[in-house]
């Protein structure tokens, strides 16, 4: 049960891009063709998930142990810019088609806050389940990761979809580019607005 | 001119940077750490002195169970009988946990509230800790039974939209007041 | 280019909001009122100046190989620096802010000014690059913030002047995008020079 309450919480209620406003730039920045859209949304996804796997454990069991929880912020980061590198070099030799789909946004995602902002939720905040909260284990904190993604795709995917037609529409020079494409996401998040409440 | 790229120079440069970058921040995490602990307890006191009448004789924190749940609170003495406990109170509110600083009197009075952290939505639940119409109807009331917003046939005024940060707040003060009764109870026998 | 329009240049032609759209994710997320946007536009510029006058002086002996990882090392520690000191001394701030504190560390402005101004430039420049670009942010961020207050919830800075409850959606996600897209309409019609 807080399995489905974590993953319909991540993917719509509180949908990282057009509730939480993490990865906003590269959502912004790789949404003018539905293909990039994709390729970006499944390296974030790839990223997050491992990314969040290692600095959880990172944080129970070395952080923490060590009173070192002041080190939090430059450790992640690190390790998630390490992550990024690795993933790269990795794919490239074992899966050349891969890395062609997804190797120019890597370099992206190290900078895409949504992998950081992920990455410390899951060990600062306490979640909550109908009528308690508590802090997520290792497990739910790997399913969040992953529902957080899909919401992030999900999102990318739609707003990709909305852009492609709106390059097709006359709009007003002042409007052109990305003006009209932050009001179009004004009115996506509305539609996502819709969602509060449910769990 | 920058180093050659080398292997040893790169390990060499990013250790080096890494371990002087640790160690400033421990220097600075030592000289901010009485500040930071100073400024947590200000906050604490603050909203105790809020909920409580003035005067009294302030207790250490103080946890205790109570239908299955951990509270933290504070007696404030007068006159070597406890005058009033600050209960901190925490349920959820539609944004996440909502927790709460009660003050309520021996024989189950609420004094006063505050808001001690919340998640809910800026503008409408976030309202529970400035809408001072909300916040005044809690001042001197005292309930026989679980405290209810209007619409589920009780007497609070939930804030307008927000009747799940309402609910969780009236709750909130409810578990503080029942477990002000059982421990009252539990000193006067 | 002189020292007087390395510092102005952040304000309109290189404005870190509306013209090179950095920093997103804090420009939309923080401004719910103008107190809020002045505040987190203040802590990048804390970040900004700092790492970019470290950096300034770094980048003539680290190794080009590694120079990413060492400028984020750099920013992270400084960053970590501003959380314990606004925890010590603007608690009510630091927990507003919240987890976009942390996520300063991964700000496209304070990396991006670091690889495109201050590894190649001296101390003093990278200094008034970094204050010029931060105080561009912070007045985006404020701007931003007074207009979602108003029209959310009828205030400036926590001075209602408006009575009643405002149009609650500016203070919600939906606003946040809206009211940046059209202020850059606004931008792009009257300030930007083609």
């Amino acid at each position: 049960m807080e399995y489905i309450i974590i993953i319909i919480s991540a993917i719509f209620v509180n949908n990282i891009v057009l509730s939480q406003f993490l990865g906003v730039c590269p959502f912004l920045g790789v949404s003018n063709k539905l293909s990039t859209a994709t390729g970006m949304s499944g390296a974030v996804c790839f990223v997050i998930t491992l990314a969040t796997l290692v600095t959880y454990l990172l944080n129970q069991y070395l952080l923490v142990p060590f009173g070192l929880e002041f080190l939090q912020t430059i450790a992640f980061i690190l390790v998630i810019a390490a992550l990024v590198q690795m993933v790269e070099i990795v794919l490239k030799k074992i899966s050349p088609s891969l890395y062609q789909a997804l190797g120019i946004f890597l370099p992206l995602i190290t900078t895409n806050c949504a992998v950081l902002g992920v990455a410390i939720t899951v060990v600062t905040k306490e979640f909550t389940f109908g009528a308690e909260s508590h802090m997520l284990n290792l497990g739910q904190a790997i399913v969040y990761a992953i529902a957080t993604s899909i919401g992030y795709g999900l999102a990318m995917v739609l707003f990709a979809g909305l852009r492609e037609h709106l390059a097709l529409n006359e709009v007003p020079k002042s409007f052109k580019g990305l003006p009209i494409a932050l009001i179009t996401v004004s009115i996506l998040a509305l539609a996502f607005l819709g969602f509060s409440g449910i769990v | 001119m920058a180093a050659k790229s080398t292997l040893k120079n790169m390990a060499l440069c990013l250790t080096l940077v890494c371990l002087v970058c640790s160690a400033i921040l421990a220097v600075i995490y030592a000289v901010t750490y009485d500040p930071i602990q100073a400024a947590e307890k200000k906050a604490l006191t603050e909203s105790i002195g809020q909920v409580l009448p003035d005067g009294g004789e302030l207790s250490d924190v103080v946890s205790a169970e109570f239908d299955g749940k951990k509270f933290d609170y504070y007696v404030s003495t007068a006159d070597g009988a406890p005058a009033a406990y600050a209960v901190k109170s925490t349920t959820v509110g539609f944004g996440g946990p909502l927790t709460l600083m009660v003050g309520v009197l021996p024989d189950g009075t609420v004094y006063n509230t505050s808001v001690l952290s919340h998640s809910e939505t800026p503008g409408l639940g976030a309202k529970c800790n400035t809408d001072t119409k909300f916040m005044d109807q809690w001042k001197g009331l005292r309930p026989d039974k679980v405290i209810k917003v209007t619409k589920d046939g009780g007497d609070i005024d939930a804030i307008t939209a927000s009747t799940i940060t309402s609910r969780a707040y009236s709750l909130a003060v409810s578990n503080a007041v029942a477990f002000v009764r059982s421990i009252a109870n539990k000193e006067e026998e | 280019m002189s020292k007087w329009s390395i510092l102005t240049d952040g304000f309109v032609k290189n404005n870190p909001t509306f013209v090179l759209v950095l920093g997103m994710c804090p420009t939309l997320a923080t401004t719910t009122s103008a107190m809020n946007g002045l505040e987190m536009g203040l802590a990048t510029l804390f970040v900004l100046v700092l790492s970019n006058i470290v950096i300034s002086l770094l980048a003539p002996v680290v190794p080009d190989k590694v120079h990413i990882p060492v400028y984020i090392v750099v920013i992270a520690t400084f960053v970590t620096v501003l959380q314990f000191i606004m925890q010590a001394y603007t608690p009510d701030a630091y927990k507003t802010l919240g987890l976009f504190i942390p996520l300063i560390v991964v700000n496209c402005i304070v990396l991006g000014r670091a690889e495109a101004f201050a590894n190649k430039h001296g101390v003093l420049e990278s200094l008034l690059d970094g204050v010029g670009v931060g105080l561009g942010f912070t007045v985006s961020l404020t701007v931003i913030g007074i207009v979602r207050e108003i029209l959310g919830s009828g205030s400036v800075f926590g001075w209602k002047f408006i009575p009643g409850d405002g149009i609650l959606a500016f203070v919600m996600a939906p606003g946040a995008f809206l009211v940046l897209g059209y202020l850059m309409v606004l931008f792009n019609k009257y300030l930007k020079k083609s």
